[in-house]
């Protein structure tokens, strides 16, 4: 009998028939009887104290139900990090003082959508501006303005990381390098703004249809901000227009429809516009990195400091899991044998940073990648070998970090050196870079003090055969639904249409901690998967007499078929046997749990993906324009669970990589976001993909389920790094500033010109 | 305001409804239609995510009075699968796994449903020029070009499900 009979074909997206014909109903799409519509009122000022809110004028229009401000909360200073209080710092509706243009002030719930935006108008504000503090570096400086009392030098997590003798290592490497880089913001961009439809009834119960990544946070969250039972408040989410890290912090929306819910008893809806989706969600962190690197003249890694500073923006949100990943993946895939971190996140007047596909790892990557060519390219060495000559193996010990299971980053270095042989010599103006990365497999850290597992799942088999699966795992568009559903049928021994899958809902679903961190394969899988074989024992219970095997462990199931594994052909039908055992069972329908929380894997993850990336750019030395040819990835996500799913998440990390290399920024002026729009904001367009391909290298994870590790995220990690190095072999150039714009390369190019001229002379 | 009354055939459907002017035609789909399939991304014609087929041409519907589209023929998503059947484009989508959160998918499908029907045989570059001005976040886009590509050399002639 085959190995597996699920894993490991491509089987369409399980949600797919309702997306592709527009029965999907997100949140934003939600439509209840009588329901109003809400606004939200913002502030204008990056940073001001608020003197006096007057609302009168508004109450007083017509149409107009409600409006709340921050007197009308509990005043509690939420955030996602709930272990650590000093890192609560944002109300969600400022009370006394304003940090970031954008930040919310009041809402407004109306009849419809236009009177709710004119009520806005009518509220008074009446507001101190106080000076602002805009860029890490002057932000941290004495004297500057400060944000929060409790923050001095507007400094607001600091991070060490550090192992072996790093100056003493220095000493001894044959070659150092040091630079700058400076990494930019970036946005998620998801097409379903942030949303929620709230409905407060008297039962005191608070319903929450939104649009989220974990809807276990909100509900959690949401019943701290507004004094509720964890469990009267029920979030439900069954699809999400995208998330990227955007979506499992409480969020505007959210929290302002929850509170004139309560307030009006009736449902109240607020959908974000793209422009307040721009100023006034998160976004990903803008760091400069300071590296300085000791190797010797062969290339081996001897010796790396880093040190980061990071626009916070106004408040905590995931910025202290960002700080602390950065650190960590700057020394990815290699081993390093000494390194030291000090990394500083600074609060500004800027829309808070926090997670993004990525989450630190992109800019640790970018950097580190960069380097690492320019550091062959003084050595006169070949950038695949000097990556070969330190890369991580199977076995490796991040010293006191991590212990690397799988890895198949030497596989994935030779697949791109075989490609970079095949396309032989280049034209002019055209060239190929590598990064090479690796990333995490899900969290291991509770900052958000859960007291539940991370990951649970209930399956339960019914009279006909057929599959409950409850999972708390949410489906933002990754693919986990078909993930789990596959995971579940191989392990129960049916088939993916014999399992309808529940999700989305505090209510009928076990808790899971949300899709971010590329956690759902591996944590919410083993859960299902520890559900699905407690299952297939109790059915096996009942096969065992008619089966009659030396021991139960003889028997499985594969393909609807309870069979002796030694012998196959002699076997019963899965569902004759369901039958019996559910009248057997008292009529019982068989329930089974799993459940799956990591420890002792050291402090990031459990699992490692691995993977190298190999960019083909074109630069046009007249305009600085860069076209994207090729892009090549060798990717180790473990077992592959479902190729379909891997593939589209491989080429759209991709895609949205490349946009934060060369296209995606953004620029402030004083706190004020300069393109908040969908045109002035480049997100790639179809017609500049370059031609994609992934080569799939395969590995076996022992901590996964089947030996899978994650697949969603890693790839935002290596683009901008090979595209930067695409460009040093193009142009001979070397841009350390994200994105690599036609102007910076231009720039480069006149320089470098300039100063060749200057030699000759 | 006063309302207007509106002549629409949507989805081979006969209607008419008393409207404010200042309507727009994707609000008047969503919500005075039921039709959700259609989404809304930004609301200024740039993501392309409210794509519906009116009078044969790609249109954003939140570019659009709904006033403009007196007495035209409206197509959504929810038209093109008929009689539970899915459009070949449809069941390609699902094979090349053309889509992934799912919310720009209504406007490709309807881009690319007039591109198929406008040109036989369409060139990637076609397919990529069909779609330029419909973004997504999720897939990088070629997935959704394997998938027209497919059905554009003749793969899902046969009837599906």
């Amino acid at each position: 009998m085959k190995k597996f009979t699920v894993i490991n074909t491509p089987v369409h997206n399980i949600d797919g028939v309702a997306k592709i014909t527009g029965r999907a109903e997100y949140a934003f799409d939600v439509k209840l009887p009588h329901m109003l519509y809400g606004k939200i009122l913002r502030s204008m000022y990056p940073h001001a104290k608020i003197l006096k809110i007057d609302t009168s004028k508004a109450l007083a229009l017509t149409g107009v139900k409600a409006v709340v401000t921050g007197q009308d909360t509990l005043g509690i200073k939420q955030g996602i990090w709930r272990r650590y209080k000093e890192l609560c710092d944002e109300e969600i509706l400022a009370r006394s003082k304003v940090r970031y243009i954008g930040e919310p002030i009041a809402a407004v719930a109306a009849v419809d959508e236009d009177t709710a935006e004119e009520a806005l108008d009518l509220i008074e504000v009446e507001y101190e501006p106080l000076p602002g503090a805009f860029e890490p570096l002057e932000a941290i400086k004495e004297g500057a303005p400060q944000l929060h009392e409790h923050a001095e030098r507007n400094i607001n997590v600091t991070r060490h990381i550090e192992w072996g003798d790093v100056d003493e290592a220095f000493r001894k490497a044959d070659h150092i390098r040091e630079d700058w880089f400076r990494c930019s913001s970036q946005h998620h961009v998801c097409m379903e703004t942030h949303n929620a439809v709230a409905s407060y009834t008297p039962e005191g119960r608070l319903t929450v249809w939104t649009s989220t990544q974990s809807h276990y946070y909100i509900q959690v969250l949401l019943s701290w901000m507004l004094g509720l039972k964890e469990s009267d408040v029920r979030v439900i989410s069954r699809y999400t227009g995208g998330g990227f890290g955007s979506k499992f912090e409480i969020d505007s929306a959210q929290f302002c429809s929850s509170l004139l819910s309560m307030k009006l008893f009736k449902p109240v809806k607020i959908a974000l516009t793209r422009e307040e989706e721009f100023m006034a969600t998160k976004r990903r962190t803008p760091m400069f990195y300071y590296l300085r690197s000791g190797v010797k003249k062969d290339g081996t890694f001897v010796a790396k400091e880093a040190r980061v500073f990071t626009e916070g923006g106004a408040y905590t949100s995931m910025g202290a899991t960002a700080l602390y990943l950065t650190g960590f993946f700057q020394t990815f895939p290699y081993t390093w044998p000494n390194y030291r971190y000090d990394g500083y996140r600074v609060y500004t007047n800027t829309t808070p940073s926090s997670a993004m596909r990525g989450f630190g790892a992109p800019q640790a990557t970018f950097t580190a990648e960069t380097q690492i060519d320019l550091i062959a390219d003084d050595l006169g060495l070949d950038p695949i070998e000097i990556r070969r000559r330190n890369a991580m193996y199977p076995g490796y010990e991040v010293p006191g970090q991590a212990t690397i299971q799988s890895c198949g980053l030497s596989q994935c270095l030779d697949k791109i050196e075989e490609w970079i042989k095949s396309r032989g010599k280049l034209p002019p103006n055209q060239g190929i870079g590598i990064a090479a990365y690796g990333f995490m497999s899900g969290g291991i850290f509770n900052w958000f003090d859960t007291p539940y597992a991370f990951s649970s799942a209930v399956v339960q088999v019914n009279y006909d055969g057929k599959v409950d699966l409850y999972v708390g795992s949410q489906d933002m568009g990754q693919g986990s639904n078909t993930t789990m559903v596959m995971i579940c049928a191989e392990e129960l021994g049916v088939r993916p249409e014999d399992i309808r899958i529940h999700m989305g809902d505090t209510d009928n679903c076990p808790v899971d901690l949300g899709a971010w961190g590329s956690r759902e394969t591996l944590m919410q899988g083993n859960a299902v998967k520890m559900a699905a074989a407690d299952a297939k024992q109790q059915i096996i219970e009942f096969a065992a007499a008619r089966l009659s095997p030396n021991i139960v462990y003889d028997l499985d199931i594969k393909d609807q078929w309870i069979h002796l594994i030694a012998r196959p052909e002699r076997g019963l039908s899965y569902f004759d046997v369901v039958k019996e055992a559910i009248r057997g069972k008292d009529g019982q329908p068989i329930i089974a749990r799993g459940h799956y929380t990591p420890h002792r894997k050291g402090m990031i993850s459990p699992a490692y993906s691995f993977g190298v990336q190999a960019v083909e750019a074109e630069v046009d030395p007249e305009t600085g324009k860069i076209t994207l040819k090729n892009c090549v990835t060798a990717h180790d996500c473990g077992q592959v669970i479902n190729p379909l799913g891997v593939e589209g998440q491989l080429e759209g990390a991709m895609a949205m990589a490349a946009g934060y290399g060369f296209t995606e920024d953004m620029p402030m002026d004083e706190g004020k976001i300069l393109n908040p729009n969908l045109v002035d904001y480049k997100i790639l367009r179809s017609t500049e993909m370059p031609e994609t391909k992934v080569v799939e290298v395969e590995t076996y994870e022992p901590e996964g389920p089947f030996g899978a590790k994650e697949a969603g995220e890693g790839l935002t990690n290596p683009t901008a790094g090979a595209l930067s190095n695409a460009v040093f072999h193009a142009a001979g150039v070397s841009i350390k500033n994200l994105p690599i714009t036609p102007e910076k390369v231009l720039d480069a190019l006149r320089k470098k010109e300039k100063k060749g001229k200057k030699e000759k002379e | 305001m006063e309302k207007h009354l509106l002549h629409i055939t949507v989805n081979n459907e006969y209607r008419e409804l008393y409207i404010n002017p200042k309507r727009l035609l994707v609000e008047v789909l969503r919500d005075d239609l039921a039709l959700t399939g259609t989404k809304r991304g930004c609301n200024t014609g740039a993501c392309g995510s409210c794509t519906v087929i009116l009078n044969g041409l790609p249109v954003k519907s939140c570019s659009v009075l709904a006033m403009q589209a007196d007495g035209a023929e409206v197509a959504t998503v929810e038209g093109l699968a008929e009689g539970g059947k899915l459009s070949p484009l449809q069941r390609s989508f699902l094979d090349h796994g053309a889509f992934q959160c799912g919310f720009c998918t209504p406007g490709m499908l309807m881009s690319t449903t007039t591109l198929l029907k406008e040109v036989k045989k369409p060139t990637k570059e076609q397919i990529k020029e069909a779609i330029h001005g419909n973004l997504c976040r999720c897939t990088g886009y070629n997935s959704i070009i394997r998938a027209v590509k497919a059905v554009a050399e003749g793969e899902y002639k046969e009837k599906g499900r």
